[in-house]
């Protein structure tokens, strides 16, 4: 048994001490806004917060986050209204295909908590996530459009 | 199961025959027995509740390309309809077959969504409203001539009656559709156009959006597969009893001869268990096949006697004897892997009466022909459920292997829903290719620096000879997509009116499966072509845009785009110092194409893209916002191409796994794209999703050459050490 806290519910599973976070989000807790991409943390499609940071889930072991604050795409918004960064998303009609916003959305979320304003540099620096279908001009054009929401 | 699915495609291109013989039909089909819910629909592409709501019914697949919203935006405007009512769904291929083929060709694939339906479901649309206007007549006993429509309301101006779609839909659906509806007029266009918001976005900031990989039926156990890693080994043994008794895992099952998978409550089980499962394979004659030796035999096939030729005129042996100057060099592009970011996936349940597949598929009735191939069961017994792509770029049409791997699980499991995950390493090593190809180019100049003739020699892999060998058969042997953007005539038409030329393919097939990879054979033959243009001019002391116009007589939309790009990066005047610019052009999927960039290289190998101006004359704009994230979004598929991709084969197997050996572009390296729409209208539409990722890679490697005075002629540039930064 694991506990954990995602988006502000206390859970417990069931699983093997060495799944990774992502998948028990998945399969255990029905959270399929956090996606696989790779397995390895390269492409950040697997992105939620940790006690507020941005962390990669799929190569991190459940175990490593007992007790811990876990933030998922699900939880990013205050109820109905919808986390800056997921308006400013709508707003500039950033996604493509969709399957890698949901990881991009929460690293540039947990950016903006950090660094209010950031600029180009910042934005480069802490946006790493794979996006196969290129949507990086209108993600950077959402960053700075939410920074100024 | 080959003649299966032959017969089916045989029978569905007879039914597409039909379809267009016939084309009252699909307008006049009475539907109850195929809707969801009791709203009748008018036709086949338009439902209209009785709350307004438009509900647009299109075959193609949205992947992030935008095509629904531009689909849906032909049927709105012929409609009349509020656009803010409109939303989509997907109908099955089982019932469009059962109704002929009704909605046409579900392939989504050569850029074709939209060019090649705006007829047929703009024709839906205006043959609708005209239905909902005569129902709204009929009820108020006047003529439909006297009543005017706009935005879902019918309005009878003389006595000032006003009513909605969605109070006459259930009458407008009874009445037998017109003929002879007249399409508007483009310049009365107000929807088509329009830069208005995708119908798709909201579910996909709130991790809503459900895509293949997360779709959960009731009862669903997860499959993970490992394929016999080298292409065309089979499966010696596996020890099913080593993961049995692991916790969740209820089954091993052999896929086919070369496959084998472990099914578990829940996928990381499955996948847990197939990692330790022993399997011994066979892997055949293949594993001896490395690298260097596939790379041999396309060298020898760049001066081989036989070719296939594809493109020709004048006398290129006089041609090039008579030139004063000739130039010489050879170019590589190399195998690269779709990896979408959602890797393959699929779920099937069978029972001997039934069998379904849901699947992200960009066509949905080539899932449809793997599943009946699979299954054994014939087309009534079946049908797919096309659920959201998390990419697509050519991976998802042609090639079903998932839709098959997924049957041939749920078969041995009946009654039970399976879905089947691929990991990113078996994406990585079953893909199908960007095919290898190399090619040797001659050109010869006379006195004055004249292009006299040239010679393009590609040897290499063909797709259509492992895709579409029916084809390949009736050109006797020849593989006509092999010369996209050098085609002597048709949608990828060669670009230059050079005289004595000679463009030809020594068809080179190794065994890694090649497929189509957005923009197909155009990445490869712009950068060959394009690259040496530059060198060509280079070689005459030309201007590099100078020379490119003086051998494009004819050519008004190539040199139309050509131009554009030319002047918005201020080609006429010299860049800011440090700073060196490329140009490019080429026509493919029917559009012009052309970029130019601006570029610094730092150190000699750390490249920033600054800019690249962006033009594509597609004919037709429909959806100018979604056009411009096409183009910008394919120079990141592109470039990623260019600077880092290479899929390798090593003991006859591809030695990449994941994207730490397969990288792809980051924000930091995303140059600004600033992108020109023409659209003069004409006869023709051009394609949206592909065109224009093949101009970017050819302008910055000859930027790259102004910069440093290096010529790199073969991809990815890593090789050369070089870095995108």
């Amino acid at each position: 048994m694991v506990r954990l806290t995602v988006n502000g519910k206390q859970q417990q599973v069931d699983v093997d001490p060495s799944t990774p976070l992502l998948w028990v989000l998945r399969e255990q807790l029905g959270l399929t806004g956090t996606k696989y991409g790779c397995g390895i943390a390269q492409c950040g499609a697997c992105t939620v917060h940790v006690d507020g940071v941005a962390q990669r889930s799929c190569a991190m072991p459940v175990s490593a986050v007992a007790g811990k604050r876990i933030t998922t795409i699900e939880g990013l918004a205050s109820g109905k209204t919808l986390h800056k960064v997921q308006q400013a998303w709508i707003a500039h009609e950033v996604p493509q295909c969709g399957y890698c916003q949901t990881g991009m959305i929460m690293a540039a979320a947990a950016l903006l908590r950090e660094k209010p304003k950031p600029t180009d540099a910042d934005i480069d620096a802490a946006i790493t996530n794979i996006c196969r279908c290129g949507t990086f001009q209108e993600v950077r054009a959402a960053i700075h459009a939410a920074a100024k929401a | 199961m080959k003649m299966n699915r032959r017969t089916f495609i045989v029978s569905s291109s007879a039914a597409a025959g039909g379809l267009a013989l016939g084309f009252g039909l699909p307008f006049g089909a009475k539907l109850a027995e195929a809707q969801a819910d009791s709203t009748p629909e008018i036709n086949a592409w338009v439902v209209i509740k009785p709350n307004d709501t438009v509900v647009i019914r299109m075959a193609r697949s949205e992947m992030g390309q935008g095509t629904i919203t531009g689909l849906a935006q032909l049927v709105a405007e012929e409609l009349e309809c509020d656009w803010n009512k409109v939303t989509y769904e997907y109908p099955t291929p089982g019932t469009s077959l059962k109704r002929k083929r009704v909605w046409g060709d579900f392939s989504t694939g050569g850029s074709r969504g939209i060019r090649t339906s705006h007829d047929y479901v703009r024709m839906g649309g205006a043959t609708a409203r005209v239905m909902l206007v005569q129902a709204a007549a009929n009820q108020w006993k006047v003529s439909p001539s006297e009543c005017t429509v706009a935005n879902s309301v019918i309005t009878h101006k003389a006595s000032g009656r006003k009513t909605t779609f969605g109070k006459v839909a259930a009458d407008a659906a009874r009445l037998d559709p017109p003929k002879d509806v007249k399409l508007k007029d483009p310049k009365e266009w107000k929807l088509i156009g329009k830069p208005v918001k995708r119908l798709d976005t909201a579910d996909k900031v709130t991790g809503k959006q459900v895509y293949g990989f997360d779709l959960k039926l009731p009862g669903m156990l997860n499959a993970a597969i490992k394929d016999c890693p080298v292409f065309g080994g089979k499966v010696k043994s596996f020890d099913q009893g080593r993961v049995l008794g692991m916790k969740g895992v209820k089954k091993v099952v052999p896929v086919g001869d070369s496959a084998v998978a472990v099914v578990a409550e829940t996928f990381w089980q499955a996948k847990s268990a197939l990692d330790v499962l022993p399997i011994e394979w066979d892997y055949g004659p293949n594993a001896k096949v490395s690298q260097e030796s596939i790379l041999a035999t396309l060298k020898e096939g760049l001066d081989a006697q036989q070719a296939f030729v594809g493109n020709q005129n004048g006398d290129i042996k006089a041609g090039l004897s008579g030139a004063v100057k000739k130039i010489e060099a050879t170019y590589f592009y190399p195998w690269q892997n779709h990896a979408p970011m959602e890797p393959m996936n699929a779920t099937a349940r069978y029972t001997p009466d039934r069998c379904e597949v849901w699947v992200p598929t960009q066509d949905g009735e080539a899932s449809f022909a793997a599943l009946l191939a699979a299954s054994g069961l014939p087309a009534d017994k079946c049908d797919v459920h096309k659920i959201n792509l998390g990419g697509g770029f050519g991976r998802r049409g042609a090639f079903q292997d998932y839709v098959t791997q997924a049957v041939t699980i749920a078969k041995q499991m009946p009654g039970t829903p399976v879905k089947l995950l691929w990991t990113r390493e078996e994406d990585m090593q079953h893909g199908h290719y960007h095919p290898i190809m190399m090619a040797k180019l001659t050109g010869g100049l006379d006195q004055q620096g004249n292009l006299v003739g040239l010679h393009i020699r590609l040897s290499g892999q063909s797709i259509l000879a492992a895709v579409r060998p029916h084809i390949v058969e009736q050109q006797k042997g020849r593989d006509p997509l092999t010369f996209q953007g050098l085609a002597d005539t048709g949608e990828h038409a060669f670009g230059y009116s050079i005289p004595n030329l000679l463009i030809d393919h020594a068809m080179r097939n190794p065994h890694v499966p090649p497929g189509f990879w957005r923009g197909v054979n155009i990445n490869q033959n712009a950068v060959f072509m394009e690259c040496f243009m530059d060198e060509l001019a280079q070689a005459a002391g030309q201007d590099e845009l100078e020379f490119r116009r003086k051998n494009m007589k004819g050519l008004p939309r190539n040199l139309g785009v050509l131009n554009a790009v030319a002047e918005r990066i201020g080609w006429s005047k010299p860049p800011r110092p440090g700073v060196y610019r490329g140009l490019a052009q080429m026509k493919a999927f029917n559009s012009f194409v052309a970029a130019a960039c601006e570029i610094s290289v730092q150190g000699g190998n750390k490249v920033k893209i600054h800019r690249i101006v962006a033009a594509t004359d597609p004919g037709y704009a429909v959806n100018p916002a979604q056009i411009e994230r096409q183009v910008s979004g394919s120079f990141v598929y592109g470039l990623s191409g260019l600077f880092m991709q290479e899929c390798t084969v090593k003991d006859g197997a591809i030695a990449q796994t994941n994207f730490h050996d397969y990288p792809s572009m980051r924000i930091a390296q995303m140059p600004k794209v600033e992108t020109i729409i023409i659209a003069n209208g004409g006869d023709v539409w051009g394609g949206i999703g592909e065109p224009t990722i093949c101009v970017a890679a050819p302008a910055v490697l000859n930027a790259f050459y102004k910069a440093t005075g290096k010529r790199l002629r073969d991809v990815p540039l890593k090789h050369h050490g070089i870095e995108l930064v």
